[in-house]
């Protein structure tokens, strides 16, 4: 139902498809530029995977908020099922959309600029990719639950878009950003995502990455099982859940 | 008199009443922040890619990033008051329209002039590129060119939001395409000559160079070409915006579809 909702928001198909488009766009033009033309499915893979952080990020902080809006957010915390598998479904559709992003900048990529899609470990890629977007799903999910009782989600998503965009080297190595920033990426799943895929696609090691992608999926699983149910108690006790 | 009182004050508040919203809660992450890491963003693409200088990716997303309150902000000026359903009032009172739709540019001008500023300061603190005194001072007419003329295509999704739902995908698709071709990130050079063509005539391409010259010790003097063809520019757009709103007003009052939302 949410990957149906999320797949005809207008603003979706903008967020998962043109937006990385444009930024694929930019990068590739601003790699030729600098004289580095064979880096140009580099630029297609990370800016694809900055849409896919980008739908994760605006649908897992909107899917809370449009439930407030709707009234249904009180239902589906009064269900029986704890709330983390209520929403892991809502997280990972959202995630999925964001694979889009992957698609619309390699085929923008081909066909306007020419970008080979030879990719040198196929097989790898098929696994690192859903590797990558479940991971981001459960990523999402920890952003999920902090919105329940947080009332600025759409501001919170726009702080933490560029900054992991940044932080995880999504479009360039992290090995230029400063030193001190090199934990921080080490904990992001968006990271260890881009790192398989880009290795999966172009040479590399493969199996390190996808299994910190995985170790941090699963971690983020367990941090959002009780983040969700911290923050729904407090919503409960400070009468907060339908605040909007 | 009037039509001054209508310009300021009518200016003044409905912005304060359209965006009570915007606490420093919202207002901080969106335009504060963001811009900044933009900055830093293209800036450390900019070294992966041996490209250009850290100082031409500051002035450039710097001003770049303004669009986003110019477009985003001007358009929901103008839809939002269909949304609240205080539109018809509007339209019905017997203030003239220029100073009443221009009015409400201005606080989106001081606005946006304040996000460019604050992220052009920060983003250059952050990448060690300086601004002398002097070069601050010839900036701000610049940015506050930039602004007008970005704020002009605010006015056209405004009057265009009169018509569709969707004014934030417009919006997203908007500053995405200024990106692009306004020359922040990607020198015109660089960009095919159809898309240079385009560059010339969207806001803030020629104020970007401007202030880049600027910020490079160049005085004013030496970009009035520059800052007069953005003028031009803002004039055009700001004049089709208007033209358009006065034709969505007629056109609403014929079909009666004024306050659907």
């Amino acid at each position: 139902m949410n990957l149906k909702m999320v797949g005809t928001s207008g603003f979706f198909i903008v967020t998962s498809t043109i937006q990385p488009v444009i930024f694929a766009t930019i990068a590739f033009y601003m790699f030729r530029a600098g004289g580095q033309p064979g880096t140009l499915l580099y630029a297609a893979l990370g800016a694809g995977m900055m849409g896919v952080w980008s739908t994760t990020l605006f649908a897992s902080g909107g899917m809370i908020q449009w439930q407030r809006w709707q009234g249904t957010l009180e239902l589906s915390v009064g269900s029986p099922p704890p709330m983390a598998l209520v929403y892991f479904p809502f997280s990972l559709a959202n995630a999925c959309i964001g694979t889009y992003a992957l698609a619309a900048t390699l085929v923008w990529g081909r066909v306007f600029f020419g970008v080979p899609l030879r990719l040198a470990h196929p097989w790898l890629f098929a696994l690192a990719l859903p590797a990558t977007v479940i991971s981001l799903g459960l990523m999402g999910l920890v952003l999920a639950s902090s919105f329940i009782l947080y009332r600025y989600a759409n501001a919170m998503s726009n702080l933490l878009e560029y900054p992991v965009w940044v932080a995880s080297g999504l479009i360039f190595s992290t090995s230029i950003l400063p030193g001190w920033t090199r934990p921080i990426s080490w904990c992001l799943p968006p990271y260890w995502g881009v790192l398989a895929i880009r290795h999966a696609a172009l040479g590399g090691e493969v199996w390190r990455p996808v299994g910190m992608v995985a170790a941090l999926g699963v971690a983020c699983l367990v941090v959002s099982t009780a983040t969700f149910r911290i923050f729904e108690t407090r919503a409960r006790a400070r009468a907060t859940l339908s605040l909007t | 008199m009037r039509g001054l009182r209508v310009f300021f004050v009518g200016g003044l508040i409905s912005y304060r009443a359209l965006f009570g919203w915007m606490t420093p809660m919202v207002y901080i992450p969106a335009l504060i922040v963001t811009p900044i890491f933009q900055i830093l963003l293209f800036a450390y693409i900019g070294k992966a890619a041996g490209a250009q200088s850290d100082g031409f990716y500051v002035i450039g997303n710097a001003i770049q990033y303004a669009s986003v309150p110019c477009i985003f902000v001007m358009s929901q000026t103008i839809a939002d008051e269909r949304f609240f359903q205080t539109l018809g009032s509007i339209l019905i009172s017997p203030a003239a329209r220029l100073p009443l739709f221009l009015g409400r540019a201005l606080p989106v001008i001081l606005n946006a002039l304040f996000v460019a500023a604050f992220a052009l300061f920060a983003g250059g603190l952050l990448l060690g590129v300086t601004f002398s005194g002097p070069s601050w001072l010839r900036l701000v007419p610049v940015l506050a060119m930039a602004m007008f003329s970005c704020t002009g295509l605010g006015l056209i999704t405004g009057a265009i939001g009169l018509r569709i739902r969707e004014t934030a995908v417009l919006g997203n698709v908007l500053v995405g395409g200024l990106l692009i071709f306004c020359g922040a990130d990607v020198p015109l050079p660089a960009l095919p000559a159809w898309m240079a063509q385009i560059a010339r005539v969207v806001p803030l391409t020629h104020a970007i160079r401007a202030a880049r010259a600027v910020a490079a010790g160049a005085s004013l003097r030496s970009v009035d070409g520059l800052l007069a063809r953005e003028g031009v520019i803002g004039i055009v757009y700001t004049a089709a915006g208007f033209g358009l709103i006065r034709f969505m007003e007629w056109q609403s009052r014929l079909y009666a579809t004024l306050e659907r939302v």
